[in-house]
């Protein structure tokens, strides 16, 4: 086999993949009832892809990627407060605020080191959050911002109580966007990128422009995570300072490490196991849900993060881990 | 004015005791724990709770509240930690932040939610109050036991880094944990010491700080950032470093939240990213070393 054949091979469309996109795009309409939970599972699934292009391709530790996705969800709900409901347009505008507030924060992210940049991630967070509460003229403060109304998708579609227009409007988009991303890792551009994560002094020896790729791959991620936030925002017709939580954070990055980091569903198929465990134990164990959580990723992280995914190597004797 | 500059200093010797822990393991291990505050949480309750339940003396159940914090770190860290010392940072977070949700719930389970009070003994609760007009300083009596605790805890500190075996046997493995190895150092069990005493002054630096900064179950999340900015911004190199941090941060925050109420804890965050931006290895490293 050429050389060229074989690197493509990686890259080429499933048979399965083939399978899976029509049934999740259809699944709001097998499972009507579902339809408000598909909605939700759609948006952190896109949340988590975004991460997972700076955590699991770049190697970007970030503890408050948060930060873009309730820029984006504010950002919409604004626009759809004061100027127009149509979601559309709300999908470009929010998109692009995050992307702006991405490319300024990539400057952060440049120099340094783990801890360093994990500081000031989670620091953009809070004091986005911080700003959200105390210019309550603006978004309402601690009560979130109330009266969000959107006008029909397409000038077509209302959204219904039921969360179908709704979840089937975020499922296209995830769509959308995991094409793009697909495209984007597979391409010479998305080597690069795992080169630096592999390692960084190396890349730039042989010609890589570190920095710059870092800056637009940050800013990528982060328009994608405030289209995430959009949609959250106009499926429930509500922005709260939820958004900017930083559990939002935590969470986004366990889905990404039960899913698999540096691999484009690892994003979507976390979103759903936490999603679905979320829903299970929060039914169970209403207040005490995050224990269980806590105890999954130490649980997690003792056995090894790799091993959870392929369940093969359960059974085989290893030192534990790198 | 100068009230808000004592305050803002207490805050920051209590902060100090609270992140030193932190600084020296992660300095020591290159370990990213963000639980460090759990164990804070911890002296705080063990405090409260002797106070309350058993009627102990405030003066007795500090020592109580590092004991059980030092005894809980040196546990954990032996069955625990020890494994991820050379795991990826992304895990050494995953990890602390599953002990922090788990701190929070069970904390909450046992004991609830609301906040704890803690009764100072009569003769903390005083106000001394010196000059006047624009100049006045009215010095809390607790704060000033505060500062006073933090201080003596600080000499000590340096004296046991500086003078000491262990404190050279430490800075030998700071520097190069491999050649201290190498020379006969038993460097796991130097971690271990430095993880429990770093836990314990976390515990104290809780109990202290009960009353000044509220105690509930989400302490932890609460002030985790706090403890990261200090040594974030003060290196982990030197314990001059994060005191200076410490303090600034005190005092920043304390006078931030007096002038500008509405911009709240907006200006510690910024100044941190600012600084972090500037240098991105804290503000006082030592030049070469690793």
């Amino acid at each position: 086999m050429p050389a060229s054949s074989s690197l493509l091979a990686s890259s080429r469309v499933r048979v399965w993949e083939w399978l899976l996109w029509p049934l999740l795009l259809l699944s709001p309409l097998i499972f009507p009832g579902q339809a408000l939970i598909i909605n939700e599972i759609a948006i952190v699934a896109l949340f988590a892809l975004s991460l997972d292009l700076i955590l699991g391709y770049t190697g970007i530790v970030s503890l408050g990627h948060a930060a873009f996705f309730g820029l984006g969800g504010y950002a919409a709900g604004l626009l759809a407060k004061h100027l127009t409901g149509d979601p559309l347009t709300g999908l470009v505008v929010g998109t692009v605020v995050s992307a702006l507030a991405g490319a300024v924060m990539s400057l952060t992210i440049l120099r340094g080191n783990d801890l360093t940049r994990l500081m000031v991630t989670l620091g953009f967070a809070l004091i986005l959050y911080e700003l959200a509460n105390k210019l309550d003229w603006l978004t309402g403060g601690a009560d979130g911002l109330q009266g969000v109304t959107m006008a029909p998708l397409l000038g077509r579609f209302e959204f219904d109580l039921y969360g179908r227009t709704a979840a089937l409007y975020s499922l296209s988009v995830l769509m959308l966007s995991f094409l793009l991303l697909r495209r984007v890792v597979h391409s010479p551009y998305g080597a690069t990128l795992m080169a630096i994560r592999d390692n960084r002094l190396r890349a730039q020896s042989i010609g890589i422009p570190v920095a710059r790729h870092l800056a637009s791959v940050y800013t990528l991620a982060a328009a994608l995570a405030g289209t995430a936030g959009v949609l959250m925002t106009q499926t429930t017709g509500f922005a709260s300072l939820d958004l900017f939580d930083i559990h939002r954070s935590a969470d986004v990055l366990l889905m990404l490490v039960i899913g698999g980091t540096g691999w484009l569903y690892g994003g979507i198929f976390g979103a759903v196991v936490f999603k679905v465990l979320q829903d299970v134990l929060s039914g169970i164990t209403p207040q005490y849900w995050t224990f269980w959580l806590g105890l999954f990723l130490v649980v997690l992280v003792l056995v090894g993060r790799e091993r959870l995914v392929s369940p093969l190597s359960w059974w085989r004797t290893s030192g534990g881990g790198r | 004015m100068l009230t808000i500059l004592f305050d803002g200093i207490a805050y920051g010797m209590l902060l100090f005791i609270l992140a030193v822990g932190l600084s020296v393991t992660m300095g020591l291990m290159n370990f990213i724990n963000l639980a460090h505050g759990a164990f804070a949480m911890v002296g705080g309750y063990i405090t409260v709770l002797l106070m309350q339940r058993l009627g102990l003396p405030f003066l007795l159940a500090l020592p109580a509240a590092f004991l059980g914090a030092a005894l809980l770190g040196a546990l954990l860290e032996r069955t625990l930690y020890r494994p991820l010392y050379h795991r990826p940072h992304l895990d050494q977070v995953l990890f602390s932040i599953g002990l922090v949700f788990m701190a929070i719930a069970g904390v909450d389970y046992f004991i609830g939610s609301s906040q704890q009070i803690l009764q100072l003994p009569a003769w903390l609760k005083g106000r001394t109050e010196l000059g006047s007009g624009a100049w006045q300083l009215g010095m809390g009596h607790y704060r000033l036991f505060i500062i006073a605790v933090c201080l003596v805890l600080t000499l000590v500190l340096q004296l046991i880094l500086s003078r000491t075996r262990f404190g050279s046997r430490l800075r030998a493995s700071v520097d190069d944990q491999r050649v201290a190895a190498g020379l006969g150092i038993n460097v796991n069990r130097v971690f271990l010491t430095t993880f429990a005493v770093g836990s314990g002054l976390a515990g104290l630096g809780g109990a202290l700080g009960a009353e000044v900064l509220g105690l509930d179950p989400n302490f932890p999340l609460k002030f985790m950032v706090y403890f990261l900015i200090v040594v974030a911004v003060g290196g982990t190199s030197s314990i001059s470093g994060p005191l200076l941090a410490a303090l600034l941060l005190g005092i920043a925050d304390v006078a931030g939240k007096y002038y500008i109420p509405k911009l709240g804890a907006f200006i510690v965050y910024t100044l941190m990213i600012v600084i972090l931006v500037w240098r991105p290895q804290g503000l006082f490293v030592r030049q070469g070393g690793k």
